[in-house]
């Protein structure tokens, strides 16, 4: 089943690790690729041929923060000019509006601006970056720009309040699309999940707030909500299932099924600079590892959901009961479902007002080089 | 919500197909593809903010003769609804 397998929808191009924002909730791994190691122009635009005549055909541009690598319009058009469609998932530091230009000149089909809140002095302490004033600067100059705008909000205890305010700052920017995207527990936002998780009040009048604003806003903008799946009864149905839909490269170029996958242990990753991306995504054992049902344990082997949520997350089940095979323990049908309601539990034993703390960990930078 | 006759339907920002040299076509948006074929590439293609709305209509009816022109109406009206809601069209 491996050999010819339907090819990815998208390529995930994390383009480096650097990044001016330092946010408590970083998806970034732990270990981070160093500076010295990231792929040149070149390679990636290789990848994108590659990518391409594998059958991919978008290509999401990420980091860190892509915006710090000086070649980035040049990476824009070697993407478009192999067919592919080109999104740019950023802060919006550091950026000019004539870069911005540049960048659509280049041939970005689609930039997702990223937000911490609604509210600048909470949203700079969730970064730790005074980053929230220039994100409002790169808005005013897409206004004068024809190229699709998602604003990326992520929600978690300390901003889910805001969820009224967000929505307002989303509806006068011309976006035409609004992710209100919980936080998943992984890499940072695992080290701050106490202060992050919210509480089931929190959740309850969000979902609410949503419904609403998503009935008002059809057919003007497209909101899309990610929930916290510590809440959920069935797990998400991660990356759409692993090595289905998406192939994730790493700034040093490692192919990766998602960008945790690196924290699973004894998985080897093959890297783009001696192989082939066709022959990654078909044949190499980390992107078979978990691709299909036969790895499936019990409840999830004979369940009716498992082609709809493919046996959940991998990368949580491994931090959250140390098998990377175990059934998503978020899920309400899983063995271990009680380790995830002990959580839950705790982050409701006093309401999400009490937490005022500052005491973050927030993501450094990556280091220069490998040494 | 269903689309006005004299409307002229334009693909939205950040919604484009892919090359013609490229199969199967697609319609490409934020973190979506549509698989176009028969007539919804026939559709597709005339959202180009000149076409109104009744010249996408009887255009596909000449195209689709055989079919019943209420139905092809119908579906065309649909499907333009469609993808208003999944924010990939203007109407100018």
């Amino acid at each position: 089943m491996n050999a010819g397998a339907a090819p990815p929808l998208a390529l995930v191009a994390e383009l480096t690790h650097r990044c001016p924002l330092h946010c408590v909730y970083c998806s970034n791994p732990l270990q981070m690729s160093p500076r010295d190691a990231e792929l040149p122009p070149e390679i990636w635009m290789r990848v994108f041929r590659e990518a391409a005549a594998l059958g991919v055909l978008q290509t999401d541009f990420t980091g860190g923060e892509p915006l710090a690598r000086p070649d980035l319009a040049e990476l824009i058009r070697a993407a478009r000019d192999a067919g592919l469609y080109v999104s740019l998932i950023t802060s919006g530091l550091p950026l000019e509006e004539k870069r911005l230009e540049e960048l659509v000149r280049a041939g970005l089909d689609h930039l997702q601006l990223s937000f911490q809140g609604a509210r600048e002095e909470s949203a700079n302490e969730f970064s730790g970056a005074r980053a929230h004033a220039q994100k409002l600067r790169v808005l005013k100059w897409l206004r004068g720009q024809r190229i699709g705008l998602t604003l990326n909000f992520v929600l978690h205890r300390r901003n889910l309040d805001q969820l009224e305010e967000m929505i307002a700052l989303g509806e006068a920017s011309g976006a035409g699309r609004i992710e209100f995207a919980h936080v998943q527990y992984y890499g940072w936002a695992f080290a701050n999940r106490e202060r992050l998780l919210p509480t089931r009040e929190q959740l309850d009048r969000s979902l609410a707030v949503l419904k609403e604003a998503e009935a008002r806003l059809l057919g003007k903008i497209r909101l899309v909500h990610v929930v916290p799946d510590y809440y959920a009864k069935y797990p998400k149905a991660c990356m759409g299932g692993w090595g289905r839909k998406i192939l994730l490269v790493t700034p040093s170029g490692d192919a990766l099924p998602c960008h945790a996958a690196q924290l699973l242990p004894v998985m080897r990753f093959e890297n783009v600079r001696d192989r082939n991306l066709r022959e990654i995504w078909e044949s190499s054992e980390a992107f078979r590892k978990f691709r299909g049902e036969e790895w499936m344990p019990e409840p999830c082997r004979s369940c009716e959901r498992r082609a709809q949520d493919f046996g959940g997350c991998r990368c949580q089940a491994f931090l959250l009961t140390g098998e990377a095979a175990a059934t998503d323990p978020v899920c309400s049908l899983s063995p271990q479902r009680p380790r995830v309601d002990a959580i839950v539990a705790a982050a409701n034993a006093a309401p999400a007002a009490a937490c005022t703390t500052t005491d973050w960990l927030y993501r450094p930078n990556p280091p220069s080089n490998s040494a | 919500m269903t689309p006005e006759q004299h409307r002229k339907p334009r693909l939205a920002p950040g919604c484009r197909m892919n090359d013609k040299s490229q199969q199967p076509r697609v319609l490409l948006m934020p973190e979506k593809a549509l698989r176009l074929n028969g007539p919804s590439l026939e559709i597709v293609e005339r959202c180009d903010g000149k076409h109104t709305v009744q010249q996408i209509i009887v255009q596909l009816q000449k195209l689709y003769s055989k079919g019943d022109p209420q139905k092809v109406e119908d579906d065309i009206l649909g499907y333009l609804a469609l993808l208003h809601e999944q924010r990939a069209l203007d109407f100018e």
